[in-house]
């Protein structure tokens, strides 16, 4: 290198242009890992083809049989997206991240923190984005016929991310990685069973729904129900669910989150 | 430039628990100098170090980088600081030259990554994870990380651990272009002949103090004793000798027939250990004078015992 060539020239770029760069960064490193792709896309595609074309739990179906099983499922899935995304891979990811010092070394860097956050919750959003193109093109194939509001949609799924976005980012900065890994994968697997999602809530007792539908993952997944499949307005009471959640969680989290 | 240092440390003290890791450590350094922070494992190098680049407040004395409040002026200072990290600071996933790119875009005038990448011959790592390259690659990739933002200021905490002698060499180039640039940098190292070849000023740390600082010059020949060597006839009765020596020098037969002599190596020792050899017909085979390395001072401060 030629004289000069390390002679200081010091600054930040502009904070729009990191966001920018560390949510393009955060996205690949999502999207080229292996377990993270089975956990968001292959699991939640598989799910939908499995039970929309095989009677394994009996979906209550409407009367007047116009309905077939994708419409019961289609939601739920959507629903097991964006926890998937917003739960469970980004508490794994992030765990790690914390684990292999990136976010120390990042905290050295021009990028604040709220940047970094920032672009993690994009980062989160442009995946959710993929996911449910590629499951409504999967769901419409088996003969989908979705109702409602887009923008009703659109709220719950913001609203379930700020949920999930804050117990996984909670996880992920308070427990070791390797905990975060198995935590996360088990709340995965829980809630996919228990949270209305594949079987129906009414399958159980009364007493053990009125536990698990304050779960986050019963209101989203109740929440798109109500509104892709009967053409409901928006969720009021799933509203309210998501919300609290996600004031806890996130308040949780920012007051918990150790970065290194 | 102004002349105010680099790096101002006062009295700082950090501890962990009961522990004490950084125990009243006073510190400065000069703008545009190279120092290098030596000591045992467990000295505190690291914790200094940390404090310095906003990672932890100190509970006592006050730290000033570029002026700055580390901790609460972390959003001015951090553009301004490159920062090597003992290991780490890298996506798993992430490629070398990916994660360089990066950071490159973190920053207002960065330098040009691919001369950056061939000049630390990072182009080798190809798509290859980060997990999965050598020590030495990630070594090199985070020296990279440190310097790609034109920083005024860099802090390599240990930047040539595990690397085989050419990448050591390439280091220790950069560095001294950083300098020649007029680059501060602060480093830490276990290896007195990195101090030695590239600091102009060196700080021995021990238990969370400073207890020697210096040029490399300075350090040698002051405080540490030097030695003279000779080869002659075993079993030479040495009490003669110390007698014509002045108080203080100390003589022994290290295996038979080699003798040394420990204390102020002057030309006057010189002559009266020649003359004594001639009084007792002894022609010495071979004599020399050692000048202490800083590894001798260093062991000689530190102790040579392994610290816990
Ligand atoms: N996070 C921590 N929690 C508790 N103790 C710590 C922590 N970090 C460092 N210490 C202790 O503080 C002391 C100084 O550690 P430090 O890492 O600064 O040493 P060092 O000089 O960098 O050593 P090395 O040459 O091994 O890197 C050590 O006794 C260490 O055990
Ligand atoms: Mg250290």
């Amino acid at each position: 290198m030629s004289a000069g060539t390390f002679t200081p020239a010091a600054g930040a770029a502009p904070v729009s242009r990191m966001i920018l760069a560390q949510t393009a960064l955060e996205t690949r490193m999502l999207l080229r890992n292996g377990e993270q792709l089975l956990l968001t896309v292959i699991i939640p595609a598989l799910l939908l083809v499995l039970f929309s074309a095989v009677d394994i739990v009996t979906v209550p179906l409407q009367e007047g049989g116009a309905e077939k099983s994708v419409d019961f499922l289609a939601p739920g899935i959507l629903a097991l997206a964006v926890m998937s995304t917003a739960f469970t891979g980004q508490a794994i990811a992030t765990g790690f991240d914390r684990r292999y010092g990136v976010l120390k070394r990042l905290g050295a860097s021009p990028l604040p923190r709220w940047a970094l956050m920032s672009a993690k919750t994009l980062s989160v959003l442009v995946t959710e984005v993929l996911q449910i193109a590629l499951l409504t093109v999967i769901a419409l194939a088996l003969g989908w016929s979705p109702h409602g509001d887009p923008l009703a949609v659109a709220a719950l799924i913001l609203l379930g991310t700020a949920a999930f976005s804050g117990l996984g980012l909670l996880m992920a900065g308070t427990l070791k990685a390797e905990a975060t890994l198995a935590a996360a994968n088990l709340v995965f697997l829980l809630l996919l069973v228990g949270g209305g999602v594949i079987v129906p809530m009414e399958k159980f007792p009364a007493a053990v729904q009125s536990v698990l539908g304050l779960l986050p993952i019963s209101a989203l997944s109740d929440g798109l129900r109500e509104v892709l499949r009967h053409g409901s307005g928006l969720p009021w009471g799933d509203v309210a669910v998501l919300a609290a959640w996600a004031v806890l969680g996130l308040g949780a989290a920012a007051k918990l989150f150790r970065w290194e | 430039m102004s002349n105010d240092p680099a790096v101002e440390i006062r009295g700082l003290v950090k501890r962990y628990g009961p522990k004490t890791a950084v125990d009243g450590l006073d510190l400065t350094v000069r703008k545009a100098s190279v120092t290098a922070v030596l000591g045992p494992n467990g000295a505190g190098k690291t914790t200094t170090v940390e404090t310095c680049e906003g990672y932890l407040r100190p509970d006592a004395g006050t730290v000033r980088v570029l002026g700055l409040d580390p901790v609460a002026q972390a959003e001015a200072l951090r553009p301004r600081i490159g920062v090597m990290l003992q290991s780490g600071g890298v996506y798993s996933g992430a490629r070398a030259v990916e994660m360089l790119r990066h950071m490159a875009r973190l920053y207002a005038h960065p330098l040009d990554v691919d001369v950056l990448v061939e000049r630390l011959g990072l182009g080798g790592c190809g798509r290859t994870a980060y997990r999965r390259l050598s020590g030495g690659q990630q070594q090199r990739l985070a020296l990279a990380m440190a310097v790609v933002g034109r920083p005024e200021l860099v802090f390599l905490d240990e930047p040539t651990a595990g690397l085989d002698p050419q990448a050591r060499r390439a280091t220790w180039d950069l560095v001294r272009e950083l300098r020649a640039d007029g680059v501060t940098v602060v480093l830490t190292t276990h290896h007195m002949d990195e101090a030695e070849q590239l600091a102009d000023e060196v700080a021995i740390v021990d238990a969370g103090r400073v207890i020697a600082h210096g040029s490399p010059e300075q350090l040698c020949r002051g405080g540490a004793e030097n030695t003279l060597r000779f080869t002659g006839r075993p079993a030479l009765d040495l009490g003669s000798l110390l007698k014509a020596l002045p108080d203080g020098t100390e003589a022994a037969e290290l295996t038979a027939g080699v003798y040394r002599v420990t204390g102020a190596v002057d030309p006057q020792l010189l002559a009266t250990v020649a003359s004594w050899c001639a009084q007792h017909g002894v022609m010495p085979s071979s004599l020399s004078v050692e000048r202490h390395s800083l590894e001798d001072v260093f062991l000689e401060l530190t102790g040579k015992e392994l610290r816990a």
